[in-house]
């Protein structure tokens, strides 16, 4: 070996050596160096329901910030990371990147995970709120707004909520079987689940194919026939709440064309100038796939595709009308409405006038809704949230919340991350206040274990979890697809205890 | 010696990469090589003195400063090539919940804001980062996404800030 290469060797065992000497001796002097076996019993212990991007991101914000929190996170299912993996769609996994940061959350000396607990069920949050010194509720929506027409029970009409954990894999919705054999589908509301809807129905299967969504809805699909998605709302272009990146998608879906109709946008071209940017660029974009004149590549695209898709404005649902043996949708009904204010106010009012539409699918993307989990948290059933001030539960000391169940169900990851920093800080500001008192001992995850032994539950811990990510790893391997989800809970749980 | 290099290599690569490395492995390294290192102290210290005088003219440094959301002002000496996302991530800089995706445009977690005067200097912004950035909380005329600006020698002195509310304008009230 060279005099460099060993004279470099040195260096870096060196830099090691004064590194590593360096933490020991921090370890000495603070008695915790990030890895503990056990931590001191008077340690602030801080409960968290609900393993989805605010459950983490709250975990997070705690741990960093302070040296001694404990944060235990307890989930429902075997899996975590909620709607990072049953919401995000299939062609979007660059969205679900925050999986590796909730990773490195979970992996921490001072947090852990619990699947397969059912708050409210296995334990209640009387008794967590006896094991722990704060409880942050962060459980989302697992609930959805319906339209409240008649006829939205028959076949073929489901809530995008349920459609979208069909294809992403939510146990609870493996058996929807829906029904793609009709040429129209008809989506209620205009924001990104709408869209992602959209994109799921028209996408070529060959770009599905690649992805993690389910098998059987990879199979549903290739025998769809499905050939026109219209997504419809109450109001007009200059309201649709799908951001750009979701509309250029659709703009750009391979094999497919805009079809929509021209007199649904006189006088929008005449705002564009008063519009800020992300508006702005949002509405030009509709406009030139609604009715600008297309150039020569994509004239000759929209020419050869099979398949359509179209906005249709100022409609809002009557009824859902049956076929001739009344068991499933025919139609839809729609109200005409009319726009009346304008900027920030502008509603949607009635005409009178009514427009019967042909299909066999009925989606509705109106939003999702968050449900009380536990007589013991208050719950505004009107909002459908938690009541709260800055993440404080109001009226009970020593319960927080966070994401949607606190602000309700809207906004994208980062959106939710922010909101759970913000938790966090409150919690802290009240540890240290002293409002939030953290000088008795509480048991922790180790009394609530004891509850759930009794109970005959069984908690997932992080490291099960990583034998199931390992299994479906494997079975995507084998067809090309980055995993394949398990779609049993009884499964799940066999793989994590093998 | 070769398993020294071997180890010692090994090691310093898992440090520069990996969040956390178990107290056990560096306890264990002490262990290891404190008796050695005592003997040739004086040739270890040649030698770093020697290597730290190459590394500086082969690696040209340029100077950026950041300005997190609590009005912190934190300076770094960066190679050229990386994304300011890379900077962040690499020199573990205080700015919370920073580059959520990790440079795939899924995200406006890394949106920052420049100076006039280097703004106008850079690469014009694609559809792509503009529809992102479009959603980022407390946008400006001269904001882009860290992810996508790459360092370069003629940024050296540029300061580049977080907002100092960081939010995400989806979601929030009349924000489309």
């Amino acid at each position: 070996m060279s005099t460099h290469k060993a004279a470099l060797c040195k260096v870096q065992i060196l830099k090691l050596f004064l590194t590593s000497a360096r933490c020991v001796r921090i370890t000495r002097f603070y008695g915790v160096c990030g890895l503990s076996t056990s931590t001191p019993a008077s340690s602030p212990k801080v409960c968290i329901v609900g393993g989805g991007p605010a459950g983490f991101y709250t975990a997070q914000h705690l741990v960093k910030t302070r040296t001694d929190v404990q944060v235990d996170i307890y989930e429902r299912l075997p899996v975590p990371f909620g709607l990072v993996r049953f919401g995000v769609a299939p062609d979007h996994p660059e969205v679900k990147n925050v999986i590796n940061t909730f990773t490195q959350t979970a992996q921490h000396a001072r947090c852990s995970f619990h699947g397969n607990v059912r708050v409210g069920k296995d334990v209640t949050v009387e008794e967590l709120q006896e094991a722990y010194h704060a409880v942050v509720l962060s459980y989302g929506a697992e609930g959805n707004r319906t339209m409240g027409v008649p006829g939205e029970d028959l076949a073929g009409v489901y809530s995008a909520k349920d459609f979208v954990g069909w294809y992403n894999g939510l146990p609870r919705n493996r058996e929807l079987r829906p029904d793609l054999s009709c040429e129209t589908a008809v989506i209620l509301g205009q924001g990104n689940v709408a869209l992602d809807v959209a994109r799921m129905l028209l996408s070529p299967i060959d770009i599905l194919k690649k992805t993690d969504i389910t098998q059987h809805a990879l199979d549903a699909l290739a025998e769809s026939s499905v050939r026109r998605v219209l997504i419809v709302g109450r109001r007009g272009p200059l309201q649709v709440a799908c951001t750009i990146k979701e509309l250029r998608e659709m703009v750009n879906l391979p094999g497919t064309r805009p079809e929509m109709e021209a007199s649904e946008f006189e006088g929008i071209a005449e705002t564009l100038k008063s519009l800020a940017r992300p508006r702005k660029r949002l509405t030009e974009l509709l406009l030139k796939a609604a009715i600008e004149t297309p150039g020569e590549e994509e004239l000759e695209k929209r020419n050869r595709a099979e398949r359509a898709w179209g906005f249709r404005f100022l409609r809002r649902p009557l009824e859902v009308l049956p076929s001739t043996d009344l068991i499933r949708a025919a139609g839809i009904r729609l109200a005409v409405n009319r726009l009346e204010g304008d900027g920030e106010g502008v509603r949607a009012v009635a005409t009178g006038e009514v427009e019967d539409v042909e299909c066999g699918l009925v989606i509705s993307s109106i939003g999702y809704k968050s449900l009380p989990i536990d007589p013991a948290v208050p719950f505004d059933a009107r909002k459908a949230i938690i009541p709260n001030t800055m993440g404080r539960v109001q009226q009970t000391a020593g319960l927080y919340c966070s994401g949607w169940v606190k602000r309700g169900p809207t906004g994208v990851i980062a959106t939710t991350m922010n909101d759970s920093f913000d938790t966090a800080r409150t919690l802290l500001q009240d540890i240290g206040k002293g409002t939030l008192d953290v000088s008795t001992v509480k048991p922790g995850s180790q009394g609530v274990s004891a509850l759930l032994e009794k109970r005959g539950v069984k908690p997932v811990s992080f490291s099960d979890w990583e034998k199931i990510d390992s299994e479906e790893t494997r079975r995507g391997e084998t067809r090309g697809k980055p995993r394949e989800k398990m779609l049993d809970v009884g499964e799940m749980l066999q793989v994590a205890r093998a | 010696m070769a398993r020294c290099l071997h180890l010692g290599s090994f090691l310093f690569t898992k440090m520069v990469n990996t969040p956390r490395i178990s107290m056990g492995v560096k306890t264990c390294l002490i262990k290891i090589w404190t008796p050695h290192s005592q003997g040739k102290a004086i040739s270890i210290h040649s030698a770093i003195h020697s290597d730290s005088e190459n590394n500086s003219l082969s690696e040209e440094k340029v100077i950026i400063h950041f300005i997190n959301q609590d009005g912190i002002k934190t300076t770094t000496a960066v190679t050229e090539g990386q994304t300011l996302l890379d900077v962040v991530v690499n020199k573990n800089l205080d700015i919370s919940g920073f580059g959520a995706c990790e440079g795939t445009l899924a995200c406006s977690t890394c949106h920052l804001i420049f100076d006039k005067t280097f703004y106008e200097k850079m690469e014009p912004t694609v559809d792509e980062e503009m529809d992102m950035l479009d959603l980022a909380y407390g946008l400006t005329k001269t904001s882009r996404l860290g992810c996508q600006v790459t360092v370069q020698k003629w940024m050296d002195g540029m300061t580049v800030q977080v907002p100092q509310e960081v939010r995400d304008a989806v979601g929030s009230k009349g924000s489309q």
